[in-house]
């Protein structure tokens, strides 16, 4: 579901800007599967779906695959339009290293949101 | 409502400054209004300041009968904070909120203002409503409930590794609903994005900490102080469950509304006034 993900965020250049001091590893999780996220200088270098147990990340943003569908919509319902009210609810988690993803909320959020409307 | 000049609008609303003491400290107050009529103190929500209520103080269809007044607490907006700020922790309490919004009344002399509140202002104006009924004419509470389960670590708002403004922002951007214009969107951003450090997080103190009032909306008397509630359908953080299990203790109907989120004034004012105007048409008549 992810394959885009580079294309959508790279290609958004005042995205990227925002980005250009971070770089960092992290998982989105789709029900079963993994995709580790590899960020460089607020690119997305690297795409890399199930990948290998104990590859190292620094924090992992996982919720169901109907979570993500309906996330993902291009008018989401309300519990489902931003990542933490779907952690506040349960239907995702965000965990692991909070700094990082805290300090560019607003460039995770972002990526995040990118494929809404998308897939 | 605008004046028209040689090269610009000049906007109706008038900005002031109040000079008074709260809680034994010097303070001095931001205050914008407009209009005339029954007064309608709005309150602003934690972290940000009363450029929220902008668009209200230039709704023509208000200001014939009301005289609108949105002030930024200390430490907000224009107002400064107290002098010693730098040297403690801001916390704001139920005590020093409900203290600065009669303070803030008494001193402008409003006689029975209608107190319009949102987030915290929404949960103070149920204290007032059940502390201080004689002294309003009604509280309008939006995205108001009793009380909310704290739901994240407040710590991230105020240190040196993460920027404050950032931050604040990024995390509120959320409760804005996906139909707001982004023009007032990002308006309503900018409130976050530009507060001072440490003052959302002191806010939420009283916010998450200091405002359980789920044992006294009961005892709010409706007859003496009319309440209603309004709240978003896209607010998770005061959720509209939230506001209806806290309007059923008070005994009203809760008015939950569609395609708006946590800042339904600033977010999205025209659509907001669809809701709000039958409110203020009834709290005039009354």
């Amino acid at each position: 579901m992810l394959n885009r993900l580079s294309d959508l965020v790279n290609g958004d250049a005042d995205l990227v800007r925002r980005g250009q001091y971070l770089t960092a590893t992290f998982i989105i999780g789709i029900g079963d599967t993994d995709w580790l996220i590899e960020i460089r200088e607020g690119q997305v270098a690297t795409v890399q779906p199930e990948p290998a147990l104990m590859t190292p990340s620094q924090f992992s943003i996982r919720a169901s695959e109907n979570a993500w569908r309906e996330f993902w919509q291009p008018v989401p319902l309300p519990g489902f339009h931003d990542i933490f009210a779907m952690t506040k609810s349960g239907d995702a988690t965000v965990e692991g290293d909070f700094q990082p993803f805290m300090a560019n909320l607003r460039y995770f959020k972002d990526l995040l949101a990118a494929p809404r409307g998308q897939i | 409502m605008k004046v028209s000049g040689m090269m610009g609008e000049i906007e109706q609303t008038i900005g002031r400054y109040l000079n008074l003491e709260i809680s034994g400290r010097p303070c001095r107050i931001y205050f914008e209004q407009a209009g005339a009529g029954i007064p309608l103190v709005c309150l602003h929500t934690a972290g940000s300041d009363a450029t929220q209520y902008r668009h209200l103080l230039s709704d023509a269809g208000i200001l014939d009968r009301f005289q609108v007044i949105a002030f930024d607490m200390p430490g907000h907006g224009k107002s400064l904070p107290p002098s010693g700020y730098h040297d403690e922790e801001y916390i704001l309490t139920t005590e020093l909120y409900t203290e600065t919004i009669r303070i803030f009344c008494a001193a402008l002399d409003l006689e029975n203002p209608v107190i319009m509140g949102c987030s915290m202002g929404g949960r103070i104006v149920l204290h007032l409503a059940e502390a201080y009924p004689a002294e309003f004419r009604a509280v309008i509470g939006i995205e108001a409930s009793d009380y909310q389960e704290p739901w994240y670590d407040r710590d991230w708002l105020n240190r040196p590794d993460v920027h404050g403004g950032e931050v604040c922002a990024a995390l509120i951007s959320g409760l804005v609903a996906p139909q707001s214009p982004d023009e007032y969107r990002w308006e309503t951003l900018w409130g976050y994005l530009s507060s001072g450090p440490g003052i959302f997080k002191g806010d939420l103190h009283f916010y998450r900490a200091d405002s359980d009032y789920r044992d006294r909306v009961a005892r709010i008397d409706t007859e003496k102080c009319p309440v209603y509630l309004m709240t978003g359908e896209y607010d998770f953080s005061c959720t509209p469950e939230d506001t209806l299990r806290t309007a059923e203790k008070i005994g009203i109907e809760a008015i939950i509304m569609k395609e708006l989120g946590h800042f339904p004034m600033s977010e999205n004012p025209d659509h907001f006034r669809t809701y709000l105007m039958p409110v203020l048409a009834e709290i005039a008549k009354a």
